[in-house]
């Protein structure tokens, strides 16, 4: 902790804070914002490191800190190499093209893909695409049912009862029947979307629909008493009602649901990926465990640590939308 | 000659789970235009009620309210009301909040210059504009009711309701709104029926206060006339016996005709109920 007073110190008188009383105040300020976090990561990293030391895996040693880093450094390394060979390839295959046409005018050049393993970072692109594609459809149900359900009360009682049925319904569950409805009913010689891609983006949004949906429709239903009556002092029509009064009080519940759904379509895809096997994270980590490589289990450690910091990342983003989009400032920003 | 504001043995009753309960029982009122009538009485005696009946918000079961030759049977802007708790937009600038009243009542009749030279106006009147394009809750509680009345003013009402309108205000902003009030009725002379349970507030801004009995089953107890001089200075007041007394006399009514014995247990259990009802509420929110 001296330590980081030290440091924090040094930075201080960088940064070229003058008067002693505003210093310490800094200090303080800082040592809050920056210091106990940053203790709280030291804690862990130390309790890691000698809690690995002790797990001895039939893969070997249980990954410590200092494995996963290097692990890290290597899939960077992989993913860069494969990017340099793919380059390669097209570049000979262009120039083997090139040959043969300069030899013979007629002949059309046939152009292939390359067809290198994902590396790591292909991975994270495809599980990203997938949970903001799912997340998107999910939104795009939940919020306008939301809404209807929210303003119309004999509907919210008759749909309530499927909402509470299919709200726990884990996404393992729904994945062998969304596999076989994709299968079935999605048929074409050229598809747009690979099949993979669509099970898992069926089964993300059949479970991250909830939250948004039935937040949205608390939301409308629990609009003030007293903005209902100025509605009605004013004889509002009931496009101007939902328009003016209704929606914009419901956003900051919307966007609570919204931030439930993506954190629940994050852990719903890297699950669904890794029992279906369709490209992403899940399966990144789900090939790594079948590997069994001496490296595996510190790979499959980076992956979780990546799984983590994206769903973090992903929260946050949705949490600067909520504050620049909604009106209520003092909405739960945690 | 009919009255501008009639209110005829209006009676009220709610339906509960333990029968039907009478809240309002036989109300009869009459008031001229321009006249300012405060309601006055313990709470829970169903003044708010009554407020509502005329804004159209609740339906006597017996009885009923004529403004003008015509009944009142739902709400409108030519009653428009000044809630307490201020019901601005939140969302939405004073200004804007204004403009949603004023595009309603005057759309079709006036263009959009004028319009926003009516809403200009109005803020005017209420000292709101300097602030006119800050939203609720950038600006005090004295302010975000200034832009209520505001509200309620540009709607250009017949009579304008005002529920409580300062009780939710600390005591100097309270005055301070009181004086605006006076000036603003001084040049605009509005019908106003004002509930209160501030006492020198009734004297000071009514020609007329109405008195109410305890609920349930409420009624007008007595209506005092209040023949002070306009404009009334608060300060000059202070010490004049005339003043003086239409308080004792509102003050006896409530204090000794009518005093307030409360069920400490039933309002224990009330209390609870309604917090009870809030946390259920939130529960079922986080999904």
């Amino acid at each position: 902790m001296s330590s980081i007073r030290m440091t924090l110190a040094g930075v201080s008188s960088i940064a070229g804070v003058k008067s002693n009383d505003t210093l310490s105040s800094w200090l303080k300020r800082t040592t809050r914002a920056l210091g106990l976090p940053l203790l709280g990561i030291l804690v862990f990293l130390f309790i890691w490191q000698v809690g690995a030391k002790q797990i001895d895996t039939s893969l070997g040693q249980f990954p410590g800190p200092e494995q996963v880093y290097q692990q890290a450094g290597a899939l960077v390394t992989e993913h860069i190499n494969e990017r340099e060979r793919e380059a390669g390839f097209y570049e000979r295959q262009e120039k083997r093209n090139a040959e043969r046409v300069a030899k013979d005018p007629d002949y059309v050049p046939k152009i292939r893909d390359y067809t290198g393993k994902p590396t790591f970072f292909d991975q994270i692109g495809t599980s990203l695409v997938t949970v903001l594609a799912g997340f998107a459809i999910a939104a795009a149900i939940a919020i306008p049912l939301g809404i209807c359900i929210g303003l119309n009360s004999a509907l919210y009682a008759a749909l309530n009862p499927v909402i509470q049925l299919f709200k726990p319904v884990s996404p393992l569950a729904w994945l062998p029947l969304v596999t076989m409805v994709v299968s079935a009913v999605y048929v074409t010689d050229d598809p747009l979307f690979a099949k993979s891609f669509l099970t898992s983006l069926f089964t993300v949004s059949l479970c991250c629909l909830w939250p948004t949906l039935i937040n949205t429709a608390v939301g409308v239903s629990a609009v003030s008493p007293d903005l209902q009556n100025v509605s009605k002092v004013l004889r509002l029509n009931w496009l101007t009602h939902v328009v003016k009064i209704v929606l914009p009080s419901s956003v900051p519940m919307i966007f609570t649901g919204l931030r439930l759904s993506l954190g629940i379509a994050w852990m719903v895809l890297i699950a669904a990926e890794m029992l279906a096997q369709n490209p992403g994270l899940g399966k990144f980590v789900w090939d790594e465990f079948q590997n069994g490589s001496s490296d595996s289990l510190g790979r499959i450690m980076v992956a979780v640590l990546v799984i983590g910091l994206i769903g973090f990342l992903l929260d946050r983003i949705m949490l600067f939308l909520q504050r620049t989009v909604s009106w209520d400032k003092n909405a739960i920003t945690r | 000659m009919a009255k501008h504001l009639d209110i005829s043995d209006v009676s009220i009753e709610f339906p509960t789970p333990k029968g039907p309960f009478k809240a309002l029982d036989g109300v009869n009122l009459k008031i001229e235009k321009g006249e300012f009538v405060s309601l006055i009485g313990h709470s829970g005696c169903g003044k708010s009620t009554v407020l509502n009946i005329v804004a159209g918000l609740h339906q006597a079961t017996t009885g009923g309210v004529v403004l003008d030759g015509r009944e009142v049977n739902e709400p409108g802007p030519e009653r428009a009301v000044v809630f307490q708790n201020h019901s601005l937009l939140p969302w939405l600038t004073a200004y804007e909040n204004v403009e949603l009243a004023v595009k309603q009542v005057f759309k079709g009749t006036k263009s959009k210059a004028e319009m926003k030279a009516w809403i200009e106006h109005n803020l005017e009147l209420v000292h709101m504009t300097h602030a006119m394009h800050k939203r609720p809750d950038e600006i005090s509680g004295g302010m975000k009711q200034r832009v209520g009345i505001a509200r309620a003013l540009a709607m250009e009402p017949k009579v304008l309701l005002m529920d409580e309108p300062f009780g939710a205000l600390d005591a100097l902003t309270r005055a301070h709104l009181q004086d605006s009030l006076m000036e603003i009725q001084k040049d605009l002379n509005n019908t106003v029926i004002m509930i209160t349970h501030d006492v020198d507030e009734a004297v000071l801004l009514s020609d007329r206060i109405v008195m109410m009995t305890n609920g349930p089953a409420a009624t007008v107890g007595e209506v005092l006339n209040v023949e002070l001089a306009r404009p009334r200075d608060r300060i000059a007041l202070a010490d004049d016996s005339q003043y003086n007394h239409y308080r004792h006399q509102v003050l006896s009514f409530l204090y000794e005709k009518q005093r307030k014995v409360e069920d400490m247990e039933q309002r224990r259990s009330i209390r609870r109920s309604e917090a009870g009802e809030s946390s259920e509420k939130k529960q079922r929110a986080i999904g």
